[in-house]
């Protein structure tokens, strides 16, 4: 399946050992850059091409001719990296088979792989979570593109120079283990052991479940953990009695090992690191979600709990785990399509009440089938372009806090009824004050940053400034990354009757 | 080279047309049509003049069991309805298309790929591969790479590496599916002309023999007035009903 012939540059039958200057369809190899156990990997050119894009090319290590799970994963990577596109994955760009030489050649990302600042951790805070983030996002633009990772860790992740920021956009690599919910799972049959890195192969990984997503959040909470800690919440266990420990036996909490570690950040990783999926995230969105709004991270037993659990309570959760099967009935596009961030951006302090309630009613249906989603309340609070801003009213009172209140305020009906009872108890509804001279551009950034799923908004009233301003709803709808709700209320007939 | 797999197409005129037409405007360039172009449905004649004049024009074409019946009479242990059938579509056809059935081959063979309607162990037997070791059994019985065949109405993909280790997967319609050459694998469309899988929209699959990616595809048909066709014929009402549900 290569996509380039031979060249006329006098290219020799390849085979390992490779070496500097060979020609393999078409790409010329400049330098090997890695040498590891499973693959080397070459900066290679692509003869008589003047195409910018740093290329590498991944070759496989056989050992011994007969490899199955190399030659399989291999296989699994060829088959899932051409489906895959965007900013959080390299450009895929040639292949090549085990007829002849086996190869990946895709786009290079500069820079070196997150491993480094593994070695270095404890890291700061901010710095932990400023990576989780960063991860979080690039797991959820995989997942909606039907690939759950299954091989999470330090040296499979690069970031991508944005700039102005310090940490660009993360890369994940290497989808030998990988999973997509659409392609046969060429890895199934190869099931002897469990697929994945010690350190940090999820619970229900060791227990064969291939297709759950949560399971990559897993491997990102065991990131988290030891970049935090500077210690493996599982150790680095290579048999499978010592993967199943993790089924029944706690993680030492952080802050026991770090005690500057915040609460919200000892809740976020636990939660996950939860045995079952379904206590973790339920999208990688919405963990990054909590990681980029500690104030708003509801705090439960795991945010202060002080040691593991005691060897009574360790033993009858090995008991459970013994004969637990863990549920496969997820996918990652199910998944994650189940657990959506609906945003309602609610003009508190400006909007007609009829249309504050149409707005709330509108919330509300969607909570209703949707009960896994989160809701995030969003108001705007015009700040001056120019010059100082009055951040006090008249009366003293703060305006951010009083827009804070109010927004409360409207969403309580939301927060009571039955069916998004149990998501505001855990913390799923959320409040936000932006402060922003811009009101659309301020809620549009807001939903691409926090991977909002759905916006949910009033129309423009029909009042005369209005008018003149332009409408806010309008230019969201126009120009975010979502789907977007205009609601409109019936006002008139509502009021006349 | 695009390349259509169209198998068990019964004798209905409305999905083999609308997988046709569905088929032609992705541009296949070739059909390969697998088999049981007769039987259960109402049009025998036109979906068997359809058939003949791609094999002349250079399509695959293998022999299913009800073609196999319909040239040979009805079987003494066949059932009281299917003789029914075989006996009805027996009558519809002119001598010359039940003389087309009968050159049908069991099997036929293109580069790395093997046609055949039911398996390649036994094709004249017509055992169904309905699991992962019928489908091993197929792989090992033939040097192929890539089988293609019918008689099971449900899509699916069987792919089996050197070492025998084999898998089995129910393809999701319109995803491309790279089909490894480290494996040999064994496709089924799915019935085009009477599908069973809970979906009535016609089944077919397309291969691109260049980049070796399968697709399945479904096509929603009138299926209503193959139904009614089918009950206007005299046909068993099962036939009619099954066809809207698609079960």
């Amino acid at each position: 399946m290569a996509t380039e012939g031979a060249t006329a540059e006098g290219e020799a039958t390849p085979k390992l050992p490779l070496e500097a200057g060979q020609v393999i369809d078409g790409f010329r190899l400049e330098e090997r850059t890695h040498q590891g156990g499973m693959a080397q990997l070459w900066r290679v050119t692509r003869v008589g091409s003047d195409d910018p894009l740093p290329l590498i090319m991944k070759v496989p290590r056989i050992k011994g001719g007969d490899d199955p799970a190399t030659i399989v994963g291999f296989e699994v990577e060829q088959m899932i990296m051409p489906s895959l596109a965007g900013v959080h994955v390299p450009r895929f760009v040639a292949s090549g088979d085990f007829t002849r030489q086996p190869y990946i050649v895709m786009e290079r990302i500069e820079g070196t792989s997150l491993k480094a600042r593994f070695d270095a951790a404890p890291i700061p805070i901010d710095e932990v979570v400023q990576i989780g983030a960063k991860v979080a996002a690039a797991l959820h633009d995989l997942h909606r593109q039907h690939v759950v990772h299954l091989d999470v860790k330090p040296s499979n992740i690069m970031f991508r120079p944005v700039p102005g920021e310090t940490y660009g956009d993360a890369v994940l690599l290497d989808f030998g283990l990988s999973r997509h919910d659409h392609l046969p799972d060429l890895l199934e049959e190869e099931f002897e052991l469990p697929m994945g890195t010690g350190p940090y192969m999820s619970p229900e990984q060791v227990q064969f479940v291939r297709n759950d997503p949560r399971s990559d959040l897993f491997a990102l909470g065991v990131m988290l953990y030891h970049l935090a800690t500077g210690a493996r919440p599982f150790g680095a266990p290579t048999s499978v009695r010592g993967l199943r420990q993790r089924l029944y036996r706690d993680p030492v909490p952080p802050r026991a090992l770090r005690a500057d570690c915040p609460p919200w950040l000892q809740e976020i990783i636990l939660r996950c690191l939860e045995v079952k999926p379904a206590l973790r995230h339920q999208s990688a969105a919405q963990l990054g979600f909590d990681l980029q709004h500690p104030e708003q991270v509801v705090l439960t037993e795991r945010a202060t709990r002080q040691a593991r659990n005691g060897s009574l309570q360790t033993a009858r959760r090995w008991f459970t785990a013994m004969g637990a099967e863990p549920a496969a009935d997820a996918s990652a596009v199910t998944q994650t399509a189940r657990s959506p961030i609906l945003m309602a951006a609610v003009d508190v302090a400006g909007a007609e009440p009829h249309l504050l309630e149409a707005v709330r009613t509108a919330v509300q249906r969607l909570l209703h089938t949707e009960p896994a989603a989160r809701l995030a309340c969003v108001a705007v609070m015009k700040t001056n372009r120019i010059g100082m801003d009055e951040l006090v009213e008249k009366d003293g009172s703060s305006k951010h806090v009083n827009l804070l209140v109010q927004l409360k305020h409207w969403a309580r009906p939301v927060q009571q009824a039955p069916a998004a009872g149990r998501a505001a108890h855990d913390g799923r509804v959320t409040f936000h004050v932006l402060e922003a001279p811009d009101a659309a551009g301020a809620l549009i950034d807001y939903a691409r940053k926090n991977q909002v799923d759905h916006i949910v908004m009033g129309a423009r009233s029909s009042g005369g400034l209005r008018r003149y301003l332009g409408s806010v709803s309008a230019r969201v709808a126009a120009e975010a990354d979502c789907t977007v709700t205009v609601v409109r209320a019936a006002a008139a007939k509502a009021e006349g009757s | 080279m695009k390349l259509a797999l169209v198998t068990d197409l019964h004798a209905n005129r409305e999905a083999v047309s609308a997988v046709m037409a569905h088929a032609e405007a992705r541009g296949a360039e070739r059909f390969a049509f697998l088999g049981d172009f007769v039987g259960y449905g109402a049009d025998p004649g036109w979906v068997v003049d359809m058939v003949r004049e791609h094999a002349a024009r250079g399509a695959i074409t293998v022999m299913g069991n009800h073609d196999e019946a319909v040239v040979q009479g009805p079987r003494p242990s066949m059932v009281a309805e299917a003789r029914r059938v075989v006996d009805w579509t027996r009558a519809q056809l002119s001598a010359e298309q039940l003389g087309f059935l009968s050159t049908l081959p069991m099997s036929a063979i293109d580069g790395d790929m093997l046609f055949v309607h039911a398996n390649a162990y036994a094709p004249t037997e017509w055992g169904y591969v309905v699991g992962q070791a019928d489908a091993v059994r197929s792989l090992q019985a033939s040097d192929r790479r890539f089988t293609f065949c019918g008689h099971v109405h449900e899509p699916r993909l069987y792919h089996m590496t050197a070492t025998g280790k084999a898998g089995a997967f129910e393809p999701t319609p319109g995803v491309p599916i790279p089909l490894s050459p480290q494996r040999r694998w064994l496709a089924i469309p799915g019935s085009a002309g009477q599908p069973r899988d809970g979906d009535p929209a016609a089944c077919y699959a397309s291969f691109d023999t260049t980049s070796a990616n399968l697709t399945f595809h479904r096509v929603p048909y009138d299926a209503e007035a193959a139904a009614a066709k089918v009950r206007a014929a005299g046909l068993p009402e099962s036939l009619a009903q099954r066809l809207i549900d698609g079960h």
